[in-house]
């Protein structure tokens, strides 16, 4: 049940991309147990490694982001209201009636307001309301938002881990605590297996503005393996079949940004220790950590692997804990199928 | 500062073609360094040293201009951007080439002002064939807006005031310093208008511990415009955020300390779109912690740019401070 | 003050069950008699049989929802509004569905896959679901049933100065007026009606009107704050921390005028703020009530909030004591010189 409280805890907890202390703070305690080594490099990365027999053991980095998307303030109007622009993806649609926390000098809760639908035209009540006619209510007075607030301050989703049926959760910013609570999952599952190389769990920064915490990251470690962990579109995202199913395993992507021969190896071990995996043709090397991951310093044999989660940057992001579960077991095998021999091999095409 | 701004505003200096730019301030900041190198891009390096940290600030000799495609027989010149200009800007505007070769826009028959568009628009450079007009330009070639820098009460008018002000800022700021404990390099860089170019190499060698952008920022206090809070005369602005950079909250936070504590007005910049070199310096190898403090301007990007003196005077007093007292 | 458990209690109309409930094991002591009819409204009788003149004051308990009416074949629900709701404010949201409150949320396409100009349109209630997490439509049968009533999964909260959030104060906020209300002792004739399907069409409103023949009837409702950003003051309705607002006139009655000049004379000498409800749009029990039999004169007082209709509005408590106060000191005016005529 740890990894499920994790995900309570860092979903419940903030996290914008630029700020993921409190998330980093959470994934220190949990992770340090299981870890030789941990500390957090400039941009606020924080790096876990278990080290291998040698010095120069094979170097494999995992990667899953802390930072979730936000919103930040930009502008207190008259009567102490809050408006605001997003930081990565948002999704404007979820905004209405969204309840938030704004993290000014004490944290406040708000509700996000618009103009009430009844004196709306008919046309407007069509559309969607745009982010710049949204605003932040914290129902307070004017001169007590201006004494705690201040124009670029943050706001996140307010949301409580919803525990639905058939172990499925739903929250706000399980893309991509889940890929965090995989780099855990697997690094307490390499406590009990043997392992060649040195491993180190990174929990990013920034990556929903522009995976930049991976960039750095990864030039800092120089890896020789680097597996990028997200979460992917799950069924019923877009009404249409083809899509991963919740519960039917981790997804591990093929195409440009994955290394042929770590590919085949991680499913490989998928089959050889029956583990339930699915794959997902992925024709653009975007969008991921991996993608920076792979084109670090010389170059990395990277691989993508995915959580699948339904409705992706909305607040009830909803996925499955057996699926992170697996995901752990299986990069945890695969990691310690890993030799110098392999490394080596990766070179040669 | 209203001598050096007029110079600085009235030198041709496109992305790419920052020479004359890279001189004056060469000229103007040597005797205040210990150091002052130009690297392979061409990014001038100033150098004050110190035994303490890092910190690299970076404000962007390049400007915007229009580089020549093609000369046709009529001795017309058809043109593309370099870095952000929009085409309604350019109606009725002059430009100059390198050597001098002045050049005005028209355009061809449109039936909707809407329609306006690079490719229907040309330059005019008053030749009446393309081997007079290929005595004066060539294919490549690049001009820039011409106009010479007015002061308006609190504001100085000028073209190339997105970032010869923050040239012009860091020039003040490495002239009046004192000493300092922090190793200071003040990187005047080139490209940052094509995509940041000059800040990124010059970040990787110099390897700083902080990182500032010194550029101008976008405001919101004319009629009607987007929702910013920025305004002209409030203050430079500590960077929370833009489209390549979330500034580190412990920058921002030192930034806003040294403010108070000195008692200098700022104002906070949230730009969702519009990039600076902090952007490039934050992700350099391991990472950088990184911000920005910025000059509020209006009309970002047209040949008429306004900032305000007290902002400028203001951002210098605050880099100045911020210098000699942060730690990182 | 009940306003938290009201709030928290699920009563999407025709099923009021815990909000009844709950004002029966709160107010039974307080009152002669407690009676409920065939449709669910809640009588609370105070000294009415014995006591003139009578007065009737009345609150509704049922909240806006949405009702299950398919199960897909991979367990997800669908559903259809029950009461007026704007399907924009659903996306992204938790809920509760039926007796047993199973847990689902609606959720929406990523917005990596959607169109530019998907982004732009609201999504209406075809285009959403409710997910509960299952895997299949068996399993979903086996929690779900078709007609299942879903509500608002909202946390009651406390922001600061008087100022709380929560879901359906729309008329939870009147019902805590009135089961205040009920806790004081008068010398006239008192029945605290608490009515269902108020937000389907003043239905439990329509045999209450018919049942009782009071000689006044006051409605407490919850009403659009509208003192937000995005409007202009002209088209607000009322304003959070101003009072209780008098209602003027809206699409169900035009109120009793003697007793709203008594309302205002009342709150000036007890120093009560008020105010208006300076829209004449929306409908409540009123109309029903006030013209049920021969004509009964009728008045709405009603406690601001904003974002009525929505998973979190916000009320003001100062606004919810200063109604209590301001019906309280008319009842007393009414002990003394009757019904204002």
């Amino acid at each position: 049940m740890e990894i499920k409280d994790f995900l309570e805890e860092t979903t419940q907890a903030t996290g914008a991309s630029g700020y993921e202390t409190q998330v980093a703070s959470i994934f220190r305690r949990y992770i340090e147990g299981v870890s030789d080594e941990v500390w957090t490099d400039p941009l606020g990365n924080v790096i876990a490694v278990r080290r291998g027999p040698r010095e120069n053991s094979p170097k494999i980095m995992l990667a899953g982001h802390m930072d979730e998307i936000g919103l930040v303030i930009t502008r207190i109007e008259d009567g102490g209201f809050l408006r605001f622009t997003k930081i990565g993806g948002i999704d404007e649609r979820t905004l209405l009636a969204q309840e938030v926390r704004v993290h000014g000098r004490s944290t406040l809760t708000g509700v996000i307001g618009a103009k009430p639908p009844h004196i709306q035209e008919p046309d407007e009540r069509r559309k969607s309301v745009p982010m710049d006619k949204l605003f932040i209510d914290v129902g307070l007075e004017e001169e007590k938002v201006r004494e705690l607030v201040s124009v670029g301050d943050i706001a996140t989703i307010k949301r409580k881990v919803i525990s639905l049926n058939c172990d499925t959760l739903a929250g706000k910013a399980m893309d991509d605590r889940a890929g965090v609570a995989v780099v855990l999952a697997t690094f307490r599952e390499l406590v009990r297996l043997k392992s060649q190389v040195t491993v180190y769990g990174v929990a990013t920064v920034q990556e929903e503005v522009g995976t930049r915490g991976a960039q750095t990251s990864t030039y800092g470690i120089d890896p020789d393996i680097g597996i990028g962990i997200d979460v992917t579109f799950a069924d019923r995202d877009d009404l249409v079949e083809e899509r991963a199913k919740l519960g039917k395993g981790p997804v591990i992507a093929i195409g440009p940004q994955v290394h042929p021969k770590v590919y085949q190896r991680m499913v490989e071990t998928a089959r050889k220790r029956g583990i339930d995996y699915q794959i997902d043709p992925s024709p653009h090397p975007f969008g991921t950590d991996t993608a920076p991951i792979q084109v670090a310093r010389s170059g990395v044999a990277s691989i993508l692997v995915s959580i699948p989660l339904r409705y992706m940057h909305t607040s009830v992001e909803t996925l499955k804990l057996r699926d992170i579960e697996a995901a752990g077991r299986l990069l945890a095998e695969f990691i310690s199928s890993i030799d110098a021999e392999f490394v080596e091999g990766l070179s040669c095409f | 500062m209203k001598e050096i701004l007029t110079k600085l505003t009235r030198l041709y200096g496109p992305s790419g073609h920052e020479e004359f730019v890279r001189d004056a301030i060469k000229e103007m900041v040597e005797p205040h360094c210990d150091e002052v190198i130009v690297d392979p891009l061409g990014n001038l390096i100033a150098h004050k040293k110190g035994s303490g940290p890092k910190l690299m600030l970076a404000a962007h000799m390049d400007e915007i201009g229009v580089m020549v495609t093609d000369i046709d027989k009529e001795g017309f010149l058809r043109f593309t951007k370099v870095g952000g200009v929009s085409p309604h800007q350019l109606l009725g505007q002059r430009v100059v080439f390198k050597n001098g070769t002045f050049g005005v826009f028209g355009h061809e028959k449109l039936d909707d002002i809407k329609d306006l568009k690079f490719e229907k628009m040309f330059i005019d450079i008053g030749a009446t064939s393309r081997e007079e007009a290929e005595e004066k330009v060539s294919l490549g070639d690049v001009a820039v807006f011409d106009r010479d820098l007015v002061e308006a009460g609190d504001r100085w008018i000028a073209k190339g005031l997105d970032d010869r002000a923050g040239c012009a800022v860091l020039i003040k700021v490495l002239q009046e310093l004192s000493s300092s404990p922090n190793d200071i390099y003040a990187v005047f860089t080139v490209q940052e208008e094509v995509g940041t170019r000059g800040a990124k190499t010059s970040a990787y060698s110099i390897e700083p511990d902080l990182g500032l952008a010194v550029d101008v920022t976008l405001v919101g206090d004319t009629p009607k415009a987007p929702t910013n809070a920025v305004a002209l005369g409030k203050g430079p602005t500590i960077k929370v955020k833009d489209a390549l950079v979330l500034a580190h909250p412990q920058v921002k936070e030192s930034l806003v300390e040294v403010a108070k504590s000195h008692g200098i007005p700022y104002q906070f910049e949230i730009l969702d779109n519009g990039g600076t070199d902090a952007g490039p310096i934050h992700l350099t190898k391991s990472g950088v912690k990184s911000g920005g403090v910025s000059i509020p301007c209006r009309y970002v990007h047209s040949p008429t740019e306004m900032v305000s003196k007290t902002d400028m005077d203001n951002a210098v007093k605050l880099l100045k401070a911020y210098l000699t007292s942060v730690q990182v | 003050m009940l306003l938290k458990e009201l709030s928290e209690a699920v009563a999407v109309s025709s099923r009021e069950d815990e909000v009844r409930t709950l004002l029966k094991e709160h107010l039974s002591s307080s009152v002669d008699e407690v009676k409920t009819d065939r449709l669910g409204n809640l009588f609370c009788y105070k000294g009415w049989k014995e006591s003139q003149p009578k007065i009737l004051i009345a609150a509704h308990m049922d909240e806006v929802g949405l009702m299950v009416t398919k199960i897909e074949k991979d367990g997800f629900l669908r559903f259809q509004p029950v009461g007026s709701l704007d399907p924009r404010v659903l996306v992204s949201k938790p809920v509760v569905i039926g007796k047993e409150k199973v847990p689902g949320v609606i959720g929406a396409k990523p917005i990596h896959l959607q169109e530019p100009d998907e982004r732009k349109k609201a999504l209406d209630f075809k285009d959403l679901f409710i997910d509960i997490g299952v895997d299949s439509k068996a399993e979903a049968e086996g929690l779900v049933s078709l007609g299942d009533l879903v509500a608002f999964s909202t946390e009651y909260e406390e922001l600061g100065d008087g100022i709380v959030k929560g879901k359906a104060f729309d008329d939870r906020a009147g019902c805590a007026v009135l089961a205040e209300i009920l806790k004081r002792d008068y010398r006239l004739g008192l029945a605290g009606v608490f009515t269902v399907q108020e937000e389907v069409g003043a239905r439990g409103a329509e045999v209450v009107g018919k049942t009782l023949e009071p000689d006044l009837t006051i409605v407490l409702e919850g009403t659009t704050a509208a003192d937000v950003p995005e409007i202009e003051e002209h088209e607000g309705s009322t304003k959070m921390g101003y009072g209780p607002a008098l209602t003027i006139m809206d699409g169900s009655v035009l109120p009793h005028r003697p007793t709203l000049d008594k309302l205002l004379k009342i709150a000036e000498a007890n120093d009560i703020p008020i105010q208006f409800r300076r829209s004449t749009k929306g409908f409540t029990d009123a109309g029903s009530l006030q013209r049920g039999r021969g004509g009964i004169p009728t008045v709405v007082v009603s406690v601001p909030c904003r974002y009525i209709h929505s998973p979190a509005c916000l009320v003001d408590t100062k606004d919810i004591e200063n109604t209590v106060a301001l019906i309280v000191e008319f009842l007393r005016s009414v002990e003394q010189e009757g019904v204002p005529s």
